[in-house]
């Protein structure tokens, strides 16, 4: 209830001014890792230092998922014995990696980003291609 | 006024967090409409079944082929040889058998039914920021150089980032966009009649599986069969051995035939995964040493086991395509068609749960709208600010509505390419571009005549030996994005062509 509060004052006081979108940083191959330069549009309403740690971390929730390690080779021989039926029961290391970084970023959100006028959506809604950040309007600043 | 507006905001505000699918002008008491789901709306040309749990190319009829060959020859097998070779040699052989043979139709529906890595269509806001990009980039309003493309660096290597105009995203490296299937899909091998699907990022293992698998039942079933008439041709002549089992003849033929083919391409794609290529990149050559001296696999992991290891057992990511999640569909059906809310509502209908959140922001937008200003223009400019704040400066009055009023029509109902996108955009490509948008009506062939006298291969070539199957498999795809820009016209016939269960050939 916490959120939809924060949420809902930040939505009485403000309309969507506009939408950053971070890319995807390619530079280290297909991994999913998203570009940490800040955008000039959200200069004014926060901290560079802070935008980036959130990115960063992030990029290191990501790249744990997809990480090669003992862990998912583990279960991907698991997985192939099973003829993938192991996948009923239990979720992949992926997913369970990607609920991390949704409560990551609701907490992010509600912390830092909603007192703001900002937020988040996180990219597995947008086929991890961006972070969107929307960037509201805040009507109290204008008065 | 300003009373009613914020009784009217909180009581929308209420009735937006309490449930999911009004709308601000909707009263709390009408009925719900029954929702969508998105597969149900889903872009691409792709066929859902078991409310979108199974996805499957549009033309599947080879697929049909292949169950019927692997099932006929297998259930002849265990018909007619297995009794005999069971008493004569060891019960043992049928359980091989029924053993590979469950893995093969395993792996093969996996394949076939399994999202291959479809990357979802970028949101009309995520179009619009990268045309405003592209625009600063090339530094004109008017004249657009036609290849967009992106350079990365990847491990020291320079790799081209190709823009989708179907898709209208920049697509990562790897992926390919389907020209069948219409869609961009990660770490693109081919498209694979003969499984009825994309092989891509998220089906790449099973397919792989399925081809090694059916190799050593192919084998298996080769040698046992063969055994089988040796020792019946040793209690009563070769003839009469024959006469006594003729399933057998059949199934010597089919898979010696099929041995060929599918041993050849088991072969090919393990040199594949060792090496961590694609399909599409083994025929373009893009990793090849002949290109230059310096040029190698950025994607390799150096060695064989570890590229082996990767491809079969790493990580298996999630489907990026909601398919199950409901449509948010509730903003498109306001009569007033502002364009900021509009905008948001095609954008909620490619997402899944920013429900709530951009209901709230649409209910408030669209109150503050109605009672507010005639400074809101329907059809210029600045759709997406309902008030031009001074200290946003001119970054967002930038953006045309243009781009974003015409997609909010269509976007609704699932188009992805809508008829009245960036005229930049079909301005330039005009001669070439504008079917895009009407492309599966499209009936010209202007590339494929020459190229299609390539196709005509027998169902027992077409998944054969290395040298030809890898010509075919990226149907032209590559092909067509090599010309730099996407060329619509070709996918019709490949579409068509498609539909014979051909291979195409593309003329690299």
């Amino acid at each position: 209830m916490a959120e939809t509060h924060s949420l809902q004052d930040m939505r009485q006081q403000a309309a969507v001014a506009a939408k950053v979108f971070i890319q995807r940083d390619y530079t280290n191959g297909t991994v999913c890792q998203f570009q940490t330069k800040f955008p000039s549009e959200m200069e004014t309403r926060i901290d560079k230092q802070q935008f980036e740690e959130t990115v960063r971390t992030l990029n290191n929730l990501y790249a744990e998922a997809e990480k090669l390690g003992s862990q998912s080779y583990i279960e991907g021989c698991l997985a192939c014995l099973t003829a993938y039926t192991v996948f009923l029961c239990m979720e992949t290391h992926y997913e369970k990696v990607l609920k991390k970084i949704a409560k990551y970023i609701q907490e992010q959100n509600d912390k830092i980003y909603a007192p703001r006028g900002l937020l988040l959506t996180d990219p597995i809604e947008r086929g991890l291609r961006v972070i969107e950040v929307t960037i509201f309007e805040d009507r109290s600043l204008t008065r | 006024m300003h009373l009613g507006v914020s009784e009217s905001m909180r009581e929308c505000e209420y009735s937006q967090i309490s449930t999911r699918s009004s709308t601000p002008m909707e009263t709390p008491y009408k009925k719900k409409t029954p929702k969508k789901k998105k597969w149900e709306s889903f872009p691409g040309r792709n066929k859902f079944y078991c409310d979108g749990r199974i996805m499957m190319a549009k033309q599947t009829g080879v697929f049909y082929l292949t169950l019927v060959l692997i099932l006929v020859t297998c259930g002849l097998f265990f018909t007619f040889d297995c009794p005999f070779l069971a008493l004569q040699l060891t019960p043992v052989i049928p359980v091989i058998g029924g053993v590979l043979f469950m893995f093969v139709m395993g792996t093969l529906l996996r394949t076939s039914f399994t999202d291959p890595g479809v990357l979802p269509r970028a949101t009309p806001d995520e179009a619009a920021d990268l045309e405003r990009q592209i625009d600063v980039a090339n530094g004109s309003t008017g004249y657009r150089p036609p290849p967009r493309t992106k350079e990365v660096v990847i491990n020291g290597q320079t790799v081209k980032l190709k823009y989708c105009f179907t898709c209208k995203i920049f697509r990562p490296p790897r992926a390919s966009h389907c020209s069948l299937c219409d869609n961009c899909v990660e770490r693109f091998d081919h498209h694979c009649p003969w499984v009825g699907n994309c092989v891509g990022r998220r089906n790449y293992r099973f397919f792989y599986m399925f081809i090694l698998s059916l190799s050593f039942l192919t084998i298996f079933i080769f040698a046992f069969v063969i055994t089988h008439i040796i020792l019946r041709s040793h209690q009563s002549g070769f003839l009469n051995a024959l006469k006594d089992s003729p399933a057998s003849v059949l199934e010597v033929v089919v898979c010696f035939f099929s041995v060929w083919s599918i041993v050849g391409l088991s072969g090919f794609h393990t040199y594949l995964i060792s090496s961590n290529q694609t399909t599409n990149e083994d025929i373009k050559g893009s990793w090849s040493s002949k290109r230059g001296k310096d040029n190698y696999n950025p994607y390799s992991h150096g060695n064989i086991f570890t590229n082996c290891c990767a491809a079969l057992c790493g990580p298996l990511p999630p489907s990026l395509i909601d398919r199950r999640g409901f449509i948010q569909s509730d903003a498109p059906q306001l009569a007033p068609p502002t364009n900021g809310i509009t905008m948001y509502g095609a954008t909620q209908s490619q997402q899944s749960h920013m429900c709530d959140q951009d209901q709230c922001i649409q209910s408030t937008k669209f109150v503050l709208q109605a009672a507010a200003t005639p400074l809101l223009q329907q059809q210029s400019s600045e759709p997406v600010i309902l008030t031009a704040s001074p200290e946003n400066g001119g970054t967002l009055p930038g953006r045309t509505s243009l781009t974003l009023g015409g997609p909010c029509t269509s976007l609704p109902l699932g188009q992805p390419t809508p008829p009245t996108s960036t005229p930049s955009l079909s301005c330039h490509e005009a001669t070439d571009m504008l079917p895009i948008h009407a492309h599966s009506h499209n009936h010209s062939h202007p590339l494929q005549e020459p190229v299609a006298h390539h196709h005509f291969l027998t169902p027992e070539e077409v998944p054969s030996p290395p040298g030809m199957l890898p010509c075919g498999s990226p149907l032209g795809h590559s092909h067509t994005m090599q010309a730099g820009f996407y060329n619509p016209a070709s996918q019709d016939s490949l579409h068509e062509d498609s539909v014979r269960g051909l291979v195409k050939l593309s003329s690299v």
